[in-house]
């Protein structure tokens, strides 16, 4: 089996990444910060060092600007409903997922101004076009890292220079860059992070998070949730202090046992290490697949100018058969369609037909792209 | 022994806490907040009083935020 579709989700993961989970219910299984205990103490231990793990990975110095959330469209979800308010102006591209745009819709609704600014046909943006959108009085600018359909970077840190200039804070969706590219929260003027755990940071699903950078005040986020912290318990109302006022309930210790796993094995594979090993699969499908007639490649056609994430369609084949025999007669498993952005695939031009999207990660071999560029050849062909 | 505890508003600074005086090889050691104390956070770090001023500088100079340090018998 050939596994390409680790922009939905990575698999395998690490051996770490289990052991870590197993530990925590074999031996860590206490509530963390709820009760004075071992368990409980031990627990908060392994939630702690998976905190400071990201913290290192993002080059955040205080790790308790760390939010857990279950993924990256909660942490989105907190972001934008904690940040935006009615008569905002927030600034977006062509290119984003909708666990950014339907939230952005849904608060355009509560009279929030939503200004789209188009992508290219291969997914890049234009700063100058970028620049004119974000006038005086923009509130907010929110951007992909990279697409999740083409893997087309943004360039994040002239975009948060524009965006300061104006005014507005800066909310990053690093859903598919998070582990596989550098990121450095200050060095890049990021203000809001969200990641996932579950892509390229090699956890379980149910894992992901934001992270409040150092010059944003907690105090202007109102939290989605409110409830149990295990601090301030004398009060019924919510706590400020970082990060309680934004994880109420039972964390997903055992989910972010592994997510801590999983950064700890990316950190010490090195992302350049992990990066180059993805240039050169994705080079490799790019180059393999143009060679094939009939097929076109979308995006940017650059391995250096975009994530491991490569779309392609054939004519007017249905790319819901192309993944179908993909998977039942050469064990390639990928995913086809829209890939939960529209925005995208109208940017793109492959609209509302969808893509056939092949994603590797570091355990993909070069063998294993042979045989997945072998299997659409014979598929195309017949 | 004289001991001394250092509450918190939340677990997350207290396991912080933790880490950064053991690194710096202090003995310490998390305890559920004894109950004459504010009930803030359900644990606390407990610490050998004598260390008193090294705790308080290694936790402002990390910018851990503090509830109260107390000296327990």
């Amino acid at each position: 089996m050939i596994y390409l579709d680790n922009a939905a989700t990575s698999f395998p993961k690490p051996d770490a990444v289990i052991r870590a989970m197993s530990n925590f219910l074999e031996r860590a299984g206490g509530n963390p910060g709820r009760s004075g205990h071992r368990l409980s103490i031990e627990a908060g231990r392994i939630v702690y060092a998976a905190r400071e793990a990201i913290a290192a990975l993002f080059s955040v110095r205080d790790p308790l600007r760390v939010i857990f959330t279950l993924n990256a469209t909660h942490a989105l979800n907190l972001a934008l409903r904690g940040i935006v308010r009615p008569g905002d102006r927030v600034v977006t591209t062509g290119m984003e997922h909708n666990a950014v745009m339907r939230p952005l819709r849904a608060l355009e609704r509560a009279g929030v101004r939503v200004i789209v600014v188009p992508c290219a046909r291969d997914g890049s943006l234009n700063l100058d076009t970028m620049r004119r959108a974000i006038e005086p009085g923009t509130r907010r600018v929110v951007v992909n890292h990279a697409s999740n359909v083409v893997g087309t970077l943004l360039p994040i840190a002239e975009i948060a220079q524009i965006a300061h200039a104006a005014g507005a804070l800066v909310l990053v969706d690093a859903a598919q860059t998070a582990g596989v590219l550098p990121i450095g929260i200050e060095a890049m003027g990021i203000d809001l992070l969200a990641f996932t755990g579950h892509k390229s940071l090699y956890g379980p699903p149910g894992t992901g998070g934001l992270v409040i950078g150092e010059k944003v005040d907690a105090a202007i986020i109102e939290p989605l949730w409110r409830g149990g912290t295990g601090s301030r318990s004398e009060f019924e109302e919510q706590p400020d202090d970082l990060p309680d006022k934004f994880e109420s309930g039972t964390p997903n210790g055992v989910g972010i046992a592994g997510l801590g796993a999983g950064v700890r094995f990316v950190l010490e594979r090195g992302i350049e290490n992990i990066r180059a090993h993805e240039v050169e699969l994705t080079r490799m499908l790019i180059d393999g697949l143009q060679t094939i007639p009939g097929v076109v490649v979308h995006g940017t056609r650059d391995a250096e100018k975009c994530t491991a994430v490569v779309s392609f369609t054939v004519g007017n084949r249905q790319v819901s058969e192309i993944g179908l025999r993909l998977d039942e007669e050469f064990s390639v498993l990928c995913r086809v369609g829209l890939h939960c952005a529209p925005a995208a695939h109208r940017t793109i031009g492959t609209f509302p037909q969808g893509t056939v999207r092949f994603a590797p990660s570091i355990f993909t071999t070069q063998d294993d792209i042979r045989v997945a560029l072998d299997a659409v050849r014979k598929i195309i062909q017949e | 022994m004289n001991h001394g505890v250092v509450l918190f508003h939340t677990t997350s600074a207290a396991l912080r806490a933790e880490k950064i005086l053991t690194s710096a090889q202090l003995v310490v050691k998390l305890i559920p907040t004894p109950r004459e104390f504010s009930s803030d956070c359900g644990i606390a770090l407990r610490f050998e009083w004598d260390d008193a001023v090294r705790v308080k500088e290694l936790l402002d100079n990390a910018r851990v935020e503090v509830a109260g340090i107390h000296q327990i018998n």
